[in-house]
């Protein structure tokens, strides 16, 4: 069965049959992560550009690691490398790099819709790994990946909270999309400033103080406060934030017994999560890790050999 | 009665085939077609085209002097005439700003030499020198220059006191203040409208607000000084309410909105076409809904195009990075043709907010075709059904939401002062 996309730029192209392919075929790839050699030669001669205009360490290393243990060949592009800081227009960059004929082009960058700028401007593959605060469907999927196993599979009757800035995160965005399609509830959660337009039209409840978030769910997912978020006037302290909308072994105890805590990083300990709650045993921050690699993988493996 | 020099034969007008009497740029009579010889003059058989007065539009970028390459005098004038416009006002927004008399002179030096018929221009002062909203601009000088109004565009006023005296002295030079209502701190200039699509999006949007406390400021103000302040590019119900009360309690205020805001939402920018970027941004449909009363009824006066030429690389852009505008010159009068085929508004109603609404506001001619009225009117085909095309379009401003349409009719000739300039 070929896999017919092109592109992903949210997990909203998706149909439930296509998260499901990836699932499995990630599930496959966590059984290779774990072997003492890390490598199968299944995407050589591939080439991956991995076109990262904002700072990102994390996504960029694990969409890296995914490439590499694939075979891939895939060559980093910073804004501060490239001359989208000369100057040069996106579309200009972009017919640069597509004259280098990629297979894929792994994309981060702080505008909203960047994802689809290129992707409409070039033949092959772009996989968003975060357009501004639209869309980061590598995070939700293995965000939804790493739940799935904690919880044998089933989202049905599972309510997973979103805690914290809202309004200027893609991982909310596309982890409300996705999270509901397969069958969980979703709520968000955050102080009002945060929070962003008519979430009426979400398909979430919205919980405006920390205790009604928590209350009897499942899973909580702490979002990462952008220190930026008080000089914007958003907040009037990080102290404030911490006290009120922080996560904590206390505030988690109004959550179900065994509810996991998740966080996509980088985490501000302290301040969105205390630091004793991120290590604890319920929390499946590195799991999230873990999963991203071989989400990763099976995104670049359907992607890359979806003309083979 | 003196004879004509030419004659329009048998043209539409209100559902009559009539003939058109003009000598020396003016209409001598609009009489019912008939068997007359017109000896001496002229015959331009319109062949059943609607005769409609020429157009105004008072609110139009021609990005010249400083930005040609998105438009200039000669392009943006060249557009308007085959858009069916006899005059329009541009705005100030340029470079250098048109806050001094010299560079009015320039502007219409140059309208004079490309277009020395028409359609004519009536350059808008900027209200502060630089449109910077610091000090006024010399205002009774640009009047004599030719300036009709006085408009900060673009970049309102953000000091009610300066904004007020500027109020005050384009009174005292003839002129009124035409406002671009937004709040100088909520997402001004985001392009998007802030509701269900930027939500979506993650794009940061601007409020309804924040054009309706601009509208609040300015009803208030010109009640309290019994002056009249226009407001331009109405786009939401809440600014469509606030005018209605105003207007009720007799408040000299005046208010005008775009085709784009009568056929448009929000939902138009959904795959971030920086196309459907403007400002104020397209709403939504419970806005599109008020506003086409309003327009109706007689609470928004006129419309405008808020032409505003970019060039193609400026959009090709992510959808934050784009400039806001929409070019409208080429597609007006059809698409204000089609609201009237679809029965969003009533040819009275166009008429009265495309020709004679501006007229009176501004203080330029129209043709109502009356004996003497200056010899200014279109001959609009209706059933030339056209695709738009960037090829099509006059302007060098491709950036319209519309591209690709197909728009009803078209502009077979446009008089203005009786001689033929389309």
């Amino acid at each position: 069965m070929h896999w017919t996309h092109k592109d992903l730029l949210d997990v909203c192209d998706l149909s439930t049959g296509d998260v499901e392919r990836i699932f499995e075929t990630a599930d496959s790839f966590m059984e290779i992560n774990r072997r003492p050699v890390k490598k199968v030669p299944t995407l050589k001669g591939k080439s991956v550009v991995l076109f990262f205009a904002e700072p990102s360490t994390r996504t960029k290393t694990s969409f890296d690691v995914a490439a590499k243990r694939l075979s891939a060949d895939s060559f980093s592009l910073a804004k501060s490398g490239s001359s989208l800081s000369k100057g040069e227009s996106l579309k200009d960059t972009v017919w640069t790099l597509e004259a280098m004929n990629p297979d894929a082009i792994v994309l981060r960058d702080s505008r909203s819709g960047a994802a689809r700028f290129i992707a409409e401007r070039l033949n092959c593959s772009v996989i968003n790994a975060g357009d501004g605060w639209h869309a980061h469907p590598t995070q939700a999927l293995l965000d939804a990946f790493t739940l799935r196993r904690a919880w044998g599979g089933d989202f049905t009757g599972r309510t997973v909270t979103i805690l914290g800035d809202i309004a200027h995160s893609r991982v909310a965005r596309s982890n409300v999309n996705l999270l509901t399609r397969l069958g969980a509830t979703v709520r968000v959660c955050g102080p009002r400033t945060l929070l962003p337009p008519r979430l009426d039209s979400w398909p979430v409840t919205v919980c405006h103080d920390l205790d009604s978030g928590v209350d009897g769910a499942d899973a909580v997912m702490c979002l990462r406060l952008q220190l930026e978020r008080q000089q914007d006037g958003l907040l009037p302290s990080l102290r404030e934030y911490a006290q009120t909308w922080g996560l904590s072994r206390r505030a988690m105890r109004k959550a179900k017994g065994g509810a996991k805590v998740l966080h996509p990083g980088p985490i501000n300990r302290g301040v969105e999560i205390a630091s004793d709650l991120a290590d604890d045993a319920d929390s499946l921050i590195l799991d999230q890790v873990a999963s991203g690699v071989a989400v990763r993988m099976a995104l670049l493996f359907l992607f890359l050999t979806r003309k083979d | 009665m003196s004879n004509p020099e030419f004659v329009v034969k048998g043209a539409r007008w209100r559902g009559e085939n009539v003939d058109v009497l003009v000598a020396e740029g003016r209409i001598l009579e609009l009489r019912p077609t008939g068997n007359y010889m017109y000896t001496g003059a002229q015959k331009i058989p319109a062949g059943g085209a609607l005769l409609l007065p020429a157009l105004t539009d008072c609110h139009v970028h021609l990005r010249d002097p400083g930005f040609e390459y998105k438009e200039d005098i000669v392009s943006g004038l060249g557009a308007a005439a085959q858009g069916g416009f006899a005059n329009i006002m541009c705005m100030a927004n340029t470079r250098p700003t048109n806050d001094e008399a010299a560079v009015t002179r320039m502007m219409l030096e140059k309208a004079r030499r490309a277009w020395k018929n028409g359609p004519r221009l009536f350059p808008v002062a900027a209200l502060t020198r630089g449109l910077a909203g610091t000090e006024l601009t010399e205002l009774a000088e640009m009047r004599g220059a030719g300036c009709v109004a006085a408009s900060n565009d673009g970049l309102p006023v953000r000091s009610s006191e300066l904004f007020r005296r500027g109020v005050e002295y384009a009174a005292d030079a003839g002129m009124i203040v035409i406002d671009h209502c937004e709040d100088p701190d909520m997402a001004p200039g985001a392009g998007v409208n802030e509701g269900e699509v930027s939500s979506r999006l993650g794009l940061k949007g601007q409020p309804v607000a924040a054009e309706a406390m601009q509208v609040v400021r300015d009803i208030l103000l010109a009640e309290y000084l019994g002056l009249p302040i226009h407001i331009a590019h109405v786009s939401c119900r809440q600014a469509v309410e606030l005018l209605a009360w105003a207007k009720g309690r007799g408040v000299p205020v005046t208010a005008e909105t775009c085709p784009h805001y009568l056929l448009l939402t929000d939902e138009a920018v959904h795959s971030y076409d920086t196309a459907a970027k403007v400002s104020p941004p397209l709403r939504t449909q419970d806005d599109v809904l008020a506003v086409r009363q309003a327009l109706r009824d007689g609470v928004i006066d006129i419309l405008v195009t808020d032409h505003a030429p970019h060039a193609a690389h400026e959009k090709e852009v992510p959808f934050c990075e784009a400039p806001n505008g929409i070019s409208g010159l080429d597609t007006a009068l059809p698409l204000t043709m089609r609201m009237v085929d679809e029965g969003i508004l009533d040819m009275e109603t166009a008429l009265r907010a495309w020709c004679h609404r501006p007229a009176e506001i501004f203080g330029l001619p129209v043709c109502a075709f009356n004996r003497d009225d200056p010899a200014d009117f279109v001959l609009y085909d209706p059933g030339a059904p056209w695709e738009l095309t960037p090829e099509r379009m006059r302007s060098k401003g491709k950036n319209t939401p519309f591209m690709g349409q197909t728009l009803p009719g078209r502009v077979n000739a446009l008089f203005v002062d009786g001689v033929r300039i389309v």
